[in-house]
Protein backbone atom coordinates (compact mmCIF):
# COMPACT_ATOMS: atom_id res chain seq x y z
CA UNK A 1 0.00 0.00 0.00
CA UNK A 2 0.69 3.55 -0.63
CA UNK A 3 2.53 5.83 2.29
CA UNK A 4 5.53 6.68 3.71
CA UNK A 5 8.25 3.81 3.45
CA UNK A 6 8.37 1.69 6.45
CA UNK A 7 12.04 1.01 5.73
CA UNK A 8 15.29 2.73 7.41
CA UNK A 9 18.48 1.97 5.45
CA UNK A 10 21.27 0.30 8.07
CA UNK A 11 24.84 0.19 6.07
CA UNK A 12 26.48 2.42 5.25
CA UNK A 13 25.81 1.00 1.44
CA UNK A 14 21.90 0.95 2.00
CA UNK A 15 22.28 4.67 2.50
CA UNK A 16 24.33 5.22 -0.56
CA UNK A 17 22.38 2.88 -2.37
CA UNK A 18 18.60 4.20 -1.21
CA UNK A 19 19.70 7.70 -2.10
CA UNK A 20 20.47 6.82 -5.36
CA UNK A 21 17.97 4.24 -6.63
CA UNK A 22 15.93 3.54 -3.92
CA UNK A 23 15.37 -0.22 -4.72
CA UNK A 24 15.89 -1.26 -1.32
CA UNK A 25 13.00 0.52 0.80
CA UNK A 26 10.85 -0.66 -2.88
CA UNK A 27 11.60 -4.40 -1.97
CA UNK A 28 10.98 -3.72 1.27
CA UNK A 29 7.52 -2.11 1.43
CA UNK A 30 6.54 -4.60 -1.67
CA UNK A 31 7.74 -8.04 -0.08
CA UNK A 32 8.28 -7.39 3.56
CA UNK A 33 6.31 -4.70 5.44
CA UNK A 34 3.67 -5.16 2.78
CA UNK A 35 0.15 -5.42 4.55
CA UNK A 36 -1.68 -8.74 4.14
CA UNK A 37 -5.26 -9.32 5.44
CA UNK A 38 -4.55 -11.75 8.22
CA UNK A 39 -7.58 -14.14 7.49
CA UNK A 40 -6.00 -15.42 4.07
CA UNK A 41 -7.07 -18.81 3.37
CA UNK A 42 -4.74 -21.37 1.12
CA UNK A 43 -6.29 -20.30 -1.87
CA UNK A 44 -4.41 -16.74 -1.98
CA UNK A 45 -0.88 -18.90 -2.42
CA UNK A 46 -1.48 -19.35 -5.91
CA UNK A 47 -0.16 -15.83 -6.72
CA UNK A 48 3.13 -17.02 -5.34
CA UNK A 49 2.44 -20.40 -6.73
CA UNK A 50 2.04 -19.14 -10.67
CA UNK A 51 5.22 -16.40 -9.96
CA UNK A 52 7.15 -19.21 -8.93
CA UNK A 53 5.81 -21.33 -12.35
CA UNK A 54 6.34 -18.42 -14.39
CA UNK A 55 10.01 -18.34 -13.44
CA UNK A 56 10.33 -22.15 -13.66
CA UNK A 57 9.27 -21.78 -17.55
CA UNK A 58 11.20 -19.94 -18.45
CA UNK A 59 14.58 -21.31 -16.97
CA UNK A 60 13.56 -24.67 -18.59
CA UNK A 61 12.73 -23.17 -21.39
CA UNK A 62 15.67 -20.96 -21.62
CA UNK A 63 18.12 -23.78 -21.42
CA UNK A 64 15.89 -26.30 -23.45
CA UNK A 65 16.52 -23.66 -26.34
CA UNK A 66 20.22 -24.59 -26.17
CA UNK A 67 20.10 -27.68 -27.41
CA UNK A 68 16.44 -27.47 -29.71
CA UNK A 69 16.49 -26.41 -33.74
CA UNK A 70 13.46 -24.77 -34.64
CA UNK A 71 13.55 -26.18 -38.92
CA UNK A 72 11.03 -28.77 -40.07
CA UNK A 73 13.90 -31.19 -41.57
CA UNK A 74 15.54 -31.36 -38.15
CA UNK A 75 12.74 -30.09 -35.14
CA UNK A 76 11.49 -33.41 -34.09
CA UNK A 77 15.18 -35.20 -34.23
CA UNK A 78 16.15 -32.06 -31.87
CA UNK A 79 13.93 -33.00 -29.61
CA UNK A 80 14.72 -36.66 -29.26
CA UNK A 81 18.02 -35.82 -29.17
CA UNK A 82 17.14 -33.55 -26.08
CA UNK A 83 15.84 -36.52 -24.81
CA UNK A 84 18.07 -39.08 -25.32
CA UNK A 85 21.73 -37.31 -25.78
CA UNK A 86 21.57 -33.86 -23.39
CA UNK A 87 22.99 -34.21 -20.31
CA UNK A 88 19.23 -34.29 -18.12
CA UNK A 89 17.73 -33.27 -21.37
CA UNK A 90 14.91 -35.75 -20.80
CA UNK A 91 14.00 -34.41 -17.23
CA UNK A 92 14.30 -30.38 -18.37
CA UNK A 93 11.97 -31.22 -21.39
CA UNK A 94 9.37 -33.19 -19.22
CA UNK A 95 9.58 -30.22 -16.50
CA UNK A 96 8.73 -27.73 -19.22
CA UNK A 97 6.26 -29.51 -20.62
CA UNK A 98 4.03 -31.24 -17.62
CA UNK A 99 5.51 -27.30 -15.94
CA UNK A 100 2.96 -25.63 -18.80
CA UNK A 101 0.14 -27.88 -17.32
CA UNK A 102 0.90 -26.68 -13.70
CA UNK A 103 1.13 -23.60 -14.84
CA UNK A 104 -2.52 -23.75 -16.39
CA UNK A 105 -3.45 -25.87 -13.59
CA UNK A 106 -3.12 -22.92 -11.08
CA UNK A 107 -3.85 -19.68 -12.65
CA UNK A 108 -7.62 -21.60 -13.24
CA UNK A 109 -7.59 -22.11 -9.55
CA UNK A 110 -6.28 -18.84 -9.10
CA UNK A 111 -9.41 -16.96 -11.65
CA UNK A 112 -11.96 -19.60 -9.62
CA UNK A 113 -10.70 -17.90 -6.34
CA UNK A 114 -11.16 -14.42 -8.03
CA UNK A 115 -14.66 -15.63 -9.03
CA UNK A 116 -15.76 -16.82 -5.70
CA UNK A 117 -14.09 -14.09 -3.60
CA UNK A 118 -15.66 -11.35 -5.66
CA UNK A 119 -12.34 -10.32 -6.04
CA UNK A 120 -12.69 -8.64 -9.39
CA UNK A 121 -15.13 -5.93 -7.70
CA UNK A 122 -14.50 -2.39 -7.37
CA UNK A 123 -11.76 -1.42 -6.68
CA UNK A 124 -9.37 -4.01 -8.52
CA UNK A 125 -11.41 -4.30 -12.15
CA UNK A 126 -8.11 -3.03 -13.77
CA UNK A 127 -6.16 -5.64 -11.90
CA UNK A 128 -8.73 -8.47 -12.87
CA UNK A 129 -8.33 -7.62 -16.22
CA UNK A 130 -5.11 -7.43 -16.30
CA UNK A 131 -4.96 -10.90 -14.94
CA UNK A 132 -7.40 -12.10 -18.04
CA UNK A 133 -4.44 -10.24 -20.12
CA UNK A 134 -1.99 -12.39 -18.44
CA UNK A 135 -4.32 -15.48 -19.07
CA UNK A 136 -4.70 -15.00 -22.95
CA UNK A 137 -0.98 -14.27 -23.36
CA UNK A 138 -0.36 -17.61 -21.45
CA UNK A 139 -3.02 -19.27 -23.97
CA UNK A 140 -0.83 -17.91 -26.74
CA UNK A 141 2.31 -18.95 -25.30
CA UNK A 142 1.28 -22.83 -24.34
CA UNK A 143 0.32 -23.19 -28.20
CA UNK A 144 3.22 -21.70 -30.19
CA UNK A 145 5.16 -23.96 -27.68
CA UNK A 146 3.02 -27.05 -28.43
CA UNK A 147 4.19 -26.35 -32.06
CA UNK A 148 8.01 -26.73 -32.04
CA UNK A 149 8.03 -30.25 -31.09
CA UNK A 150 7.33 -30.48 -34.82
CA UNK A 151 4.74 -34.35 -33.96
CA UNK A 152 1.87 -34.79 -35.61
CA UNK A 153 -0.40 -33.10 -33.24
CA UNK A 154 1.94 -29.88 -33.16
CA UNK A 155 1.06 -29.32 -36.84
CA UNK A 156 -1.75 -29.68 -36.45
CA UNK A 157 -2.99 -27.93 -33.56
CA UNK A 158 -1.02 -25.07 -35.65
CA UNK A 159 -3.35 -25.41 -38.66
CA UNK A 160 -6.28 -25.43 -36.65
CA UNK A 161 -5.54 -22.77 -34.52
CA UNK A 162 -4.04 -20.53 -37.39
CA UNK A 163 -7.12 -21.10 -39.86
CA UNK A 164 -9.08 -19.92 -36.84
CA UNK A 165 -8.57 -16.43 -38.08
CA UNK A 166 -9.45 -17.27 -42.23
CA UNK A 167 -13.23 -17.33 -40.52
CA UNK A 168 -12.87 -13.67 -40.45
CA UNK A 169 -15.20 -12.45 -43.20
CA UNK A 170 -13.14 -10.95 -46.63
CA UNK A 171 -9.98 -10.90 -45.41
CA UNK A 172 -9.36 -14.16 -42.90
CA UNK A 173 -7.78 -16.24 -45.34
CA UNK A 174 -5.29 -13.02 -45.98
CA UNK A 175 -4.58 -12.90 -42.25
CA UNK A 176 -4.01 -16.59 -41.95
CA UNK A 177 -2.09 -17.04 -44.88
CA UNK A 178 0.25 -14.04 -43.31
CA UNK A 179 0.23 -15.71 -39.56
CA UNK A 180 1.79 -18.91 -41.38
CA UNK A 181 4.33 -16.90 -43.91
CA UNK A 182 2.87 -19.42 -46.70
CA UNK A 183 -0.66 -21.37 -47.99
CA UNK A 184 -0.18 -23.49 -44.99
CA UNK A 185 2.12 -24.69 -41.82
CA UNK A 186 5.68 -24.30 -43.12
CA UNK A 187 9.42 -23.60 -42.23
CA UNK A 188 8.97 -20.16 -41.72
CA UNK A 189 5.67 -20.76 -39.21
CA UNK A 190 7.83 -23.13 -37.15
CA UNK A 191 10.52 -20.26 -37.07
CA UNK A 192 8.35 -17.49 -36.13
CA UNK A 193 6.40 -19.51 -33.80
CA UNK A 194 9.79 -20.10 -32.01
CA UNK A 195 10.31 -16.45 -31.78
CA UNK A 196 7.29 -15.68 -30.55
CA UNK A 197 7.58 -18.64 -28.15
CA UNK A 198 10.71 -17.28 -26.83
CA UNK A 199 9.32 -13.05 -26.88
CA UNK A 200 5.91 -13.80 -25.19
CA UNK A 201 7.08 -15.00 -21.73
CA UNK A 202 8.83 -12.00 -21.08
CA UNK A 203 5.38 -9.99 -22.12
CA UNK A 204 4.14 -11.93 -19.70
CA UNK A 205 7.17 -10.66 -17.08
CA UNK A 206 6.20 -7.35 -17.52
CA UNK A 207 1.83 -7.49 -17.56
CA UNK A 208 2.56 -9.94 -14.47
CA UNK A 209 4.51 -6.88 -13.01
CA UNK A 210 2.02 -4.46 -13.31
CA UNK A 211 -0.73 -7.01 -11.92
CA UNK A 212 1.13 -6.85 -8.79
CA UNK A 213 1.36 -3.66 -8.99
CA UNK A 214 -2.17 -2.95 -8.78
CA UNK A 215 -2.64 -5.44 -6.52
CA UNK A 216 -0.28 -3.49 -4.14
CA UNK A 217 -2.00 -0.20 -4.88
CA UNK A 218 -5.79 -1.69 -3.91
CA UNK A 219 -4.67 -4.63 -1.50
CA UNK A 220 -5.83 -7.92 -1.36
CA UNK A 221 -9.21 -8.84 -1.03
CA UNK A 222 -9.88 -11.47 1.09
CA UNK A 223 -12.58 -14.37 1.98
CA UNK A 224 -15.00 -11.86 3.92
CA UNK A 225 -14.90 -9.62 0.68
CA UNK A 226 -14.53 -7.21 3.32
CA UNK A 227 -12.25 -4.13 2.61
CA UNK A 228 -8.83 -3.62 5.51
CA UNK A 229 -10.46 -1.07 7.93
CA UNK A 230 -7.91 -1.12 10.61
CA UNK A 231 -4.59 -1.74 9.14
CA UNK A 232 -3.49 -2.32 12.53
CA UNK A 233 -5.35 -5.22 14.18
CA UNK A 234 -6.32 -7.05 10.73
CA UNK A 235 -3.02 -7.15 8.76
CA UNK A 236 0.46 -8.94 9.11
CA UNK A 237 3.26 -8.15 7.34
CA UNK A 238 3.92 -9.99 4.34
CA UNK A 239 7.23 -11.19 5.70
CA UNK A 240 6.83 -13.69 7.90
CA UNK A 241 3.30 -14.34 7.41
CA UNK A 242 2.70 -14.50 3.48
CA UNK A 243 6.13 -15.69 2.72
CA UNK A 244 6.14 -18.97 4.59
CA UNK A 245 2.47 -19.48 3.85
CA UNK A 246 3.64 -19.76 -0.27
CA UNK A 247 6.20 -21.26 0.35
CA UNK A 248 4.65 -23.85 1.82
CA UNK A 249 1.74 -23.57 -0.86
CA UNK A 250 4.83 -24.08 -3.72
CA UNK A 251 5.98 -27.13 -1.69
CA UNK A 252 2.72 -28.41 -1.66
CA UNK A 253 2.23 -27.87 -5.36
CA UNK A 254 5.90 -28.94 -6.23
CA UNK A 255 5.03 -32.57 -4.73
CA UNK A 256 2.39 -32.77 -7.52
CA UNK A 257 4.39 -31.33 -10.13
CA UNK A 258 7.29 -33.65 -9.37
CA UNK A 259 5.21 -36.15 -9.65
CA UNK A 260 3.88 -35.79 -12.92
CA UNK A 261 7.29 -35.44 -14.08
CA UNK A 262 8.97 -38.23 -12.65
CA UNK A 263 6.12 -40.70 -12.75
CA UNK A 264 3.77 -40.01 -15.46
CA UNK A 265 5.88 -37.40 -17.67
CA UNK A 266 3.61 -37.95 -20.57
CA UNK A 267 -0.01 -38.70 -18.79
CA UNK A 268 -1.22 -35.22 -20.22
CA UNK A 269 0.45 -35.49 -23.67
CA UNK A 270 -0.93 -37.52 -26.82
CA UNK A 271 1.12 -40.24 -28.50
CA UNK A 272 0.52 -38.99 -31.56
CA UNK A 273 3.06 -35.99 -31.14
CA UNK A 274 5.82 -39.02 -30.87
CA UNK A 275 5.04 -38.80 -34.76
CA UNK A 276 6.54 -36.48 -36.79
CA UNK A 277 4.34 -33.65 -38.46
CA UNK A 278 2.88 -35.05 -42.25
CA UNK A 279 1.16 -32.47 -43.64
CA UNK A 280 -0.47 -35.19 -45.69
CA UNK A 281 -2.34 -37.18 -43.07
CA UNK A 282 -4.75 -35.63 -40.27
CA UNK A 283 -4.46 -37.83 -36.95
CA UNK A 284 -8.07 -39.63 -36.77
CA UNK A 285 -8.64 -37.88 -33.67
CA UNK A 286 -7.04 -34.25 -32.67
CA UNK A 287 -7.31 -32.69 -29.22
CA UNK A 288 -5.88 -29.77 -27.82
CA UNK A 289 -3.94 -30.04 -23.90
CA UNK A 290 -6.13 -30.42 -21.81
CA UNK A 291 -5.94 -26.84 -20.64
CA UNK A 292 -7.49 -25.70 -24.01
CA UNK A 293 -10.72 -28.53 -23.71
CA UNK A 294 -13.57 -26.37 -22.71
CA UNK A 295 -12.75 -23.63 -25.50
CA UNK A 296 -12.79 -26.44 -27.58
CA UNK A 297 -16.00 -28.11 -26.93
CA UNK A 298 -17.36 -24.85 -27.34
CA UNK A 299 -16.11 -24.20 -30.58
CA UNK A 300 -16.85 -27.47 -31.95
CA UNK A 301 -20.62 -27.00 -30.11
CA UNK A 302 -21.56 -24.83 -32.77
CA UNK A 303 -22.47 -25.53 -36.58
CA UNK A 304 -21.26 -22.51 -38.42
CA UNK A 305 -17.30 -21.71 -38.96
CA UNK A 306 -17.79 -17.99 -38.12
CA UNK A 307 -19.91 -18.44 -35.30
CA UNK A 308 -18.12 -20.91 -33.50
CA UNK A 309 -15.29 -18.67 -33.43
CA UNK A 310 -16.42 -16.05 -31.80
CA UNK A 311 -18.37 -18.33 -29.58
CA UNK A 312 -14.67 -20.05 -29.16
CA UNK A 313 -12.97 -16.21 -28.26
CA UNK A 314 -15.90 -14.44 -26.73
CA UNK A 315 -16.22 -17.64 -24.06
CA UNK A 316 -12.28 -16.58 -23.44
CA UNK A 317 -12.63 -12.95 -23.20
CA UNK A 318 -15.95 -12.71 -21.52
CA UNK A 319 -14.61 -13.16 -17.36
CA UNK A 320 -13.16 -9.66 -18.24
CA UNK A 321 -16.69 -7.92 -18.26
CA UNK A 322 -17.16 -9.65 -14.39
CA UNK A 323 -16.81 -6.48 -12.30
CA UNK A 324 -19.84 -5.07 -14.87
CA UNK A 325 -22.13 -8.29 -15.40
CA UNK A 326 -21.73 -8.95 -11.52
CA UNK A 327 -22.63 -5.56 -10.08
CA UNK A 328 -23.42 -6.83 -6.81
CA UNK A 329 -21.59 -5.07 -3.70
CA UNK A 330 -20.96 -7.77 -1.76
CA UNK A 331 -18.04 -9.43 -2.70
CA UNK A 332 -17.91 -12.82 -1.31
CA UNK A 333 -20.06 -15.71 -2.20
CA UNK A 334 -19.66 -16.29 1.78
CA UNK A 335 -22.27 -14.06 2.12
CA UNK A 336 -24.19 -15.09 -1.34
CA UNK A 337 -26.14 -18.37 -1.16
CA UNK A 338 -27.48 -18.32 -5.03
CA UNK A 339 -24.60 -16.72 -6.06
CA UNK A 340 -22.38 -19.40 -4.49
CA UNK A 341 -24.49 -22.14 -5.55
CA UNK A 342 -24.05 -20.68 -8.97
CA UNK A 343 -20.61 -20.60 -9.20
CA UNK A 344 -20.07 -24.48 -8.54
CA UNK A 345 -22.72 -24.81 -10.82
CA UNK A 346 -20.04 -23.01 -13.29
CA UNK A 347 -17.15 -25.00 -11.97
CA UNK A 348 -19.07 -27.97 -12.96
CA UNK A 349 -20.21 -26.73 -16.29
CA UNK A 350 -16.49 -25.93 -17.29
CA UNK A 351 -15.29 -29.34 -16.07
CA UNK A 352 -18.30 -30.63 -18.15
CA UNK A 353 -17.18 -29.08 -21.09
CA UNK A 354 -13.29 -30.25 -21.02
CA UNK A 355 -14.47 -33.64 -20.64
CA UNK A 356 -16.81 -33.19 -23.93
CA UNK A 357 -13.88 -31.33 -25.61
CA UNK A 358 -11.53 -34.44 -25.45
CA UNK A 359 -14.53 -37.02 -26.97
CA UNK A 360 -15.27 -36.77 -30.22
CA UNK A 361 -18.18 -34.16 -31.34
CA UNK A 362 -20.93 -36.43 -32.28
CA UNK A 363 -24.15 -37.71 -31.08
CA UNK A 364 -24.86 -37.55 -27.41
CA UNK A 365 -21.54 -35.57 -27.26
CA UNK A 366 -22.06 -32.84 -29.43
CA UNK A 367 -25.78 -32.19 -27.97
CA UNK A 368 -24.35 -32.33 -24.03
CA UNK A 369 -21.88 -29.74 -25.44
CA UNK A 370 -24.19 -27.41 -26.86
CA UNK A 371 -26.12 -27.53 -23.74
CA UNK A 372 -23.36 -26.44 -21.46
CA UNK A 373 -21.79 -23.75 -24.14
CA UNK A 374 -25.26 -22.07 -23.74
CA UNK A 375 -25.05 -22.20 -19.90
CA UNK A 376 -21.69 -21.07 -19.66
CA UNK A 377 -22.92 -17.96 -21.67
CA UNK A 378 -25.79 -18.29 -19.72
CA UNK A 379 -24.16 -17.95 -16.24
CA UNK A 380 -22.43 -14.55 -17.34
CA UNK A 381 -24.84 -12.85 -19.08
CA UNK A 382 -27.91 -13.50 -17.56
CA UNK A 383 -27.49 -15.45 -14.16
CA UNK A 384 -24.96 -13.15 -12.55
CA UNK A 385 -26.48 -9.92 -13.22
CA UNK A 386 -30.43 -11.42 -12.17
CA UNK A 387 -28.36 -12.56 -8.80
CA UNK A 388 -26.50 -9.27 -8.42
CA UNK A 389 -29.85 -7.09 -8.63
CA UNK A 390 -32.22 -9.52 -6.90
CA UNK A 391 -30.16 -12.26 -4.91
CA UNK A 392 -30.80 -11.61 -0.89
CA UNK A 393 -27.59 -11.76 0.48
CA UNK A 394 -26.36 -12.39 4.15
CA UNK A 395 -25.08 -9.87 6.34
CA UNK A 396 -21.71 -9.17 6.02
CA UNK A 397 -19.55 -8.54 9.21
CA UNK A 398 -19.08 -5.14 9.57
CA UNK A 399 -15.11 -6.19 9.45
CA UNK A 400 -12.53 -8.19 9.34
CA UNK A 401 -11.42 -8.27 12.71
CA UNK A 402 -14.89 -8.70 13.73
CA UNK A 403 -15.57 -11.76 11.26
CA UNK A 404 -11.97 -13.09 13.10
CA UNK A 405 -12.92 -12.51 16.67
CA UNK A 406 -16.56 -14.40 15.83
CA UNK A 407 -14.55 -17.08 14.26
CA UNK A 408 -12.50 -17.11 17.43
CA UNK A 409 -15.42 -17.50 19.18
CA UNK A 410 -16.68 -20.50 17.86
CA UNK A 411 -13.75 -21.99 18.03
CA UNK A 412 -13.62 -21.60 22.07
CA UNK A 413 -17.41 -22.68 22.61
CA UNK A 414 -16.93 -25.68 20.90
CA UNK A 415 -13.57 -26.51 23.05
CA UNK A 416 -16.08 -25.36 26.41
CA UNK A 417 -18.44 -27.93 25.47
CA UNK B 1 -0.32 45.25 -41.81
CA UNK B 2 1.09 46.99 -37.78
CA UNK B 3 -1.80 46.14 -36.43
CA UNK B 4 -2.20 42.60 -37.06
CA UNK B 5 0.25 41.60 -34.66
CA UNK B 6 -1.67 42.03 -31.66
CA UNK B 7 -4.60 40.27 -33.15
CA UNK B 8 -2.19 37.57 -34.16
CA UNK B 9 -1.66 36.26 -30.33
CA UNK B 10 -5.11 36.72 -29.76
CA UNK B 11 -7.12 34.91 -32.25
CA UNK B 12 -6.92 31.51 -33.42
CA UNK B 13 -5.75 31.77 -36.83
CA UNK B 14 -3.26 29.40 -38.07
CA UNK B 15 0.46 30.79 -38.43
CA UNK B 16 3.46 29.43 -40.08
CA UNK B 17 4.34 27.95 -37.26
CA UNK B 18 0.66 25.99 -36.91
CA UNK B 19 1.61 24.52 -40.79
CA UNK B 20 5.12 23.38 -39.89
CA UNK B 21 4.27 21.78 -36.73
CA UNK B 22 1.22 19.83 -38.82
CA UNK B 23 3.37 19.26 -41.45
CA UNK B 24 5.83 17.90 -39.31
CA UNK B 25 3.38 15.38 -37.52
CA UNK B 26 2.40 14.38 -40.75
CA UNK B 27 5.53 13.13 -42.35
CA UNK B 28 6.51 11.28 -39.29
CA UNK B 29 3.28 9.69 -39.46
CA UNK B 30 4.10 8.77 -42.82
CA UNK B 31 7.57 7.95 -41.52
CA UNK B 32 6.65 5.30 -39.07
CA UNK B 33 4.03 4.01 -41.19
CA UNK B 34 6.58 3.00 -43.95
CA UNK B 35 8.95 1.85 -40.80
CA UNK B 36 6.24 -0.39 -39.70
CA UNK B 37 5.30 -1.88 -43.22
CA UNK B 38 8.52 -3.79 -43.71
CA UNK B 39 8.37 -5.49 -40.33
CA UNK B 40 4.64 -6.37 -40.76
CA UNK B 41 5.26 -7.73 -44.56
CA UNK B 42 8.19 -9.56 -43.77
CA UNK B 43 5.88 -12.13 -42.29
CA UNK B 44 3.87 -12.70 -45.81
CA UNK B 45 5.14 -15.80 -48.19
CA UNK B 46 8.18 -15.25 -49.63
CA UNK B 47 9.63 -15.18 -52.70
CA UNK B 48 10.92 -18.88 -52.56
CA UNK B 49 7.29 -19.69 -51.16
CA UNK B 50 5.76 -18.36 -54.27
CA UNK B 51 7.83 -19.74 -56.44
CA UNK B 52 6.73 -22.98 -55.70
CA UNK B 53 6.57 -24.67 -59.11
CA UNK B 54 3.49 -26.39 -60.48
CA UNK B 55 3.12 -29.89 -60.19
CA UNK B 56 2.27 -32.64 -62.97
CA UNK B 57 0.17 -35.80 -62.45
CA UNK B 58 0.01 -38.85 -64.20
CA UNK B 59 -3.30 -40.00 -64.50
CA UNK B 60 -3.36 -43.76 -66.09
CA UNK B 61 -2.22 -45.49 -62.88
CA UNK B 62 -5.18 -44.39 -61.42
CA UNK B 63 -8.15 -46.84 -61.28
CA UNK B 64 -11.31 -45.92 -61.26
CA UNK B 65 -12.45 -45.40 -57.86
CA UNK B 66 -8.85 -44.65 -56.93
CA UNK B 67 -7.62 -41.36 -54.82
CA UNK B 68 -4.43 -40.39 -55.33
CA UNK B 69 -2.74 -37.60 -53.48
CA UNK B 70 -0.44 -34.97 -54.67
CA UNK B 71 1.27 -32.01 -52.79
CA UNK B 72 1.19 -28.71 -54.14
CA UNK B 73 2.49 -25.42 -52.47
CA UNK B 74 2.43 -27.91 -49.51
CA UNK B 75 -0.76 -28.43 -49.24
CA UNK B 76 -2.33 -31.87 -50.36
CA UNK B 77 -4.44 -32.16 -53.61
CA UNK B 78 -6.68 -34.96 -54.22
CA UNK B 79 -7.35 -36.39 -57.79
CA UNK B 80 -10.34 -38.62 -57.66
CA UNK B 81 -10.77 -41.16 -60.44
CA UNK B 82 -14.49 -41.15 -60.24
CA UNK B 83 -16.61 -44.50 -61.19
CA UNK B 84 -19.80 -43.92 -62.65
CA UNK B 85 -22.31 -44.09 -60.23
CA UNK B 86 -20.25 -41.90 -58.52
CA UNK B 87 -20.33 -39.29 -61.45
CA UNK B 88 -24.01 -40.13 -61.24
CA UNK B 89 -24.72 -39.06 -57.52
CA UNK B 90 -22.79 -36.31 -58.02
CA UNK B 91 -24.41 -34.92 -61.11
CA UNK B 92 -28.15 -35.53 -59.89
CA UNK B 93 -27.52 -34.23 -56.47
CA UNK B 94 -30.44 -31.37 -56.82
CA UNK B 95 -28.98 -27.66 -55.64
CA UNK B 96 -30.94 -27.44 -53.12
CA UNK B 97 -29.47 -30.17 -50.80
CA UNK B 98 -26.62 -27.94 -51.09
CA UNK B 99 -24.71 -25.54 -48.29
CA UNK B 100 -22.72 -23.90 -50.98
CA UNK B 101 -24.44 -24.93 -54.35
CA UNK B 102 -22.62 -25.48 -57.45
CA UNK B 103 -23.37 -28.00 -60.51
CA UNK B 104 -20.99 -30.94 -60.52
CA UNK B 105 -20.17 -29.44 -64.11
CA UNK B 106 -19.01 -26.65 -62.99
CA UNK B 107 -16.47 -28.44 -60.79
CA UNK B 108 -14.65 -30.84 -63.05
CA UNK B 109 -13.09 -30.41 -66.36
CA UNK B 110 -13.87 -34.60 -67.65
CA UNK B 111 -16.74 -35.91 -65.50
CA UNK B 112 -14.11 -38.89 -64.56
CA UNK B 113 -11.79 -36.57 -62.85
CA UNK B 114 -12.59 -34.95 -60.04
CA UNK B 115 -9.44 -32.12 -58.62
CA UNK B 116 -9.78 -30.70 -55.62
CA UNK B 117 -7.44 -28.89 -52.50
CA UNK B 118 -7.61 -31.56 -49.96
CA UNK B 119 -8.29 -29.22 -47.49
CA UNK B 120 -11.36 -29.04 -45.11
CA UNK B 121 -12.81 -25.74 -46.04
CA UNK B 122 -13.42 -25.16 -41.90
CA UNK B 123 -10.31 -25.59 -40.08
CA UNK B 124 -7.64 -26.75 -42.37
CA UNK B 125 -7.82 -30.59 -41.63
CA UNK B 126 -7.21 -33.30 -44.22
CA UNK B 127 -10.88 -35.43 -45.25
CA UNK B 128 -10.66 -39.08 -45.33
CA UNK B 129 -11.07 -40.49 -48.57
CA UNK B 130 -14.20 -42.72 -49.28
CA UNK B 131 -16.19 -41.94 -46.14
CA UNK B 132 -18.91 -39.77 -44.33
CA UNK B 133 -22.75 -40.34 -45.37
CA UNK B 134 -21.85 -39.25 -48.69
CA UNK B 135 -19.21 -41.57 -50.00
CA UNK B 136 -16.88 -38.13 -50.74
CA UNK B 137 -14.88 -37.57 -47.60
CA UNK B 138 -15.26 -37.23 -44.17
CA UNK B 139 -13.03 -34.53 -42.19
CA UNK B 140 -11.92 -35.82 -38.42
CA UNK B 141 -11.61 -33.09 -37.03
CA UNK B 142 -14.93 -31.70 -36.81
CA UNK B 143 -17.31 -33.62 -38.63
CA UNK B 144 -17.92 -32.59 -41.84
CA UNK B 145 -18.87 -34.43 -44.84
CA UNK B 146 -18.18 -33.84 -48.77
CA UNK B 147 -19.67 -36.05 -51.62
CA UNK B 148 -18.33 -36.92 -54.43
CA UNK B 149 -18.08 -33.61 -56.14
CA UNK B 150 -16.12 -32.59 -53.15
CA UNK B 151 -19.13 -30.37 -52.13
CA UNK B 152 -19.71 -29.67 -48.46
CA UNK B 153 -23.18 -31.84 -47.52
CA UNK B 154 -22.81 -31.24 -43.55
CA UNK B 155 -21.11 -30.08 -40.53
CA UNK B 156 -19.32 -26.95 -39.52
CA UNK B 157 -17.56 -26.64 -43.19
CA UNK B 158 -18.66 -23.31 -44.37
CA UNK B 159 -17.71 -23.94 -48.40
CA UNK B 160 -17.07 -26.92 -51.27
CA UNK B 161 -13.40 -28.05 -51.68
CA UNK B 162 -11.78 -25.61 -53.53
CA UNK B 163 -10.49 -26.44 -56.82
CA UNK B 164 -7.25 -25.87 -57.93
CA UNK B 165 -6.10 -24.28 -61.47
CA UNK B 166 -5.15 -26.89 -63.58
CA UNK B 167 -4.87 -28.22 -67.45
CA UNK B 168 -5.12 -31.41 -69.13
CA UNK B 169 -2.14 -31.48 -70.88
CA UNK B 170 -2.84 -34.88 -72.35
CA UNK B 171 -5.51 -37.01 -71.63
CA UNK B 172 -3.41 -39.03 -69.12
CA UNK B 173 -1.55 -35.64 -67.66
CA UNK B 174 -2.42 -32.88 -65.63
CA UNK B 175 -0.93 -29.56 -64.69
CA UNK B 176 -1.99 -28.49 -61.34
CA UNK B 177 -1.02 -24.48 -60.77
Amino acid sequence: MSGPSKYTPKSPFARWLERRLPILSFMHDSFVAYPTPKNLNYMWTFGAILSFMLIAQIVTGVVLAMHYTPETSLAFDSIEHIMRDVNWGMFLRYAHANGASMFFLAVYLHIFKGMYYGSYKEPRELLWILGIVIFLAMMATGFLGYVLPWGQMSFWAATVITNLFSAIPVVGNSITTWLLGGYSVDNPTLNRFYALHYLLPFVLVAIVAMHVWALHVTGQNNPTGVEVKDEEKETVPFTPYATLKDAFGIGVFLVLFAWLTFFAPNYLGHPDNYIEANPLVTPAHIVPEWYFLPFYAILRAIPNKLLGVIALFSAVIIPAALPWLDFSKVKSARYRPWFAKAFWVFVAVGVGLGYLGSQPAEGGFLIAARVLTAYYFFHFLVLLPVLAKFEMTRPEPASIAASVAAANAVVEDAAHV
Amino acid sequence: MEGSRVSDETIAEPKRRDILFIATGAMAAVAAGAAVWPLLEQMNPDASTLALASTEVDLSAIVPGQIVTVKWRGKPVFVRHRTALEIAAAENTPLTDLPDPETDAKRVKKPEWLVVIGVCTHLGCIPLGHEGDFDGWFCPCHGSTYDTSGRIRSGPAPSNLEVPAYAFLTDTKIKIG
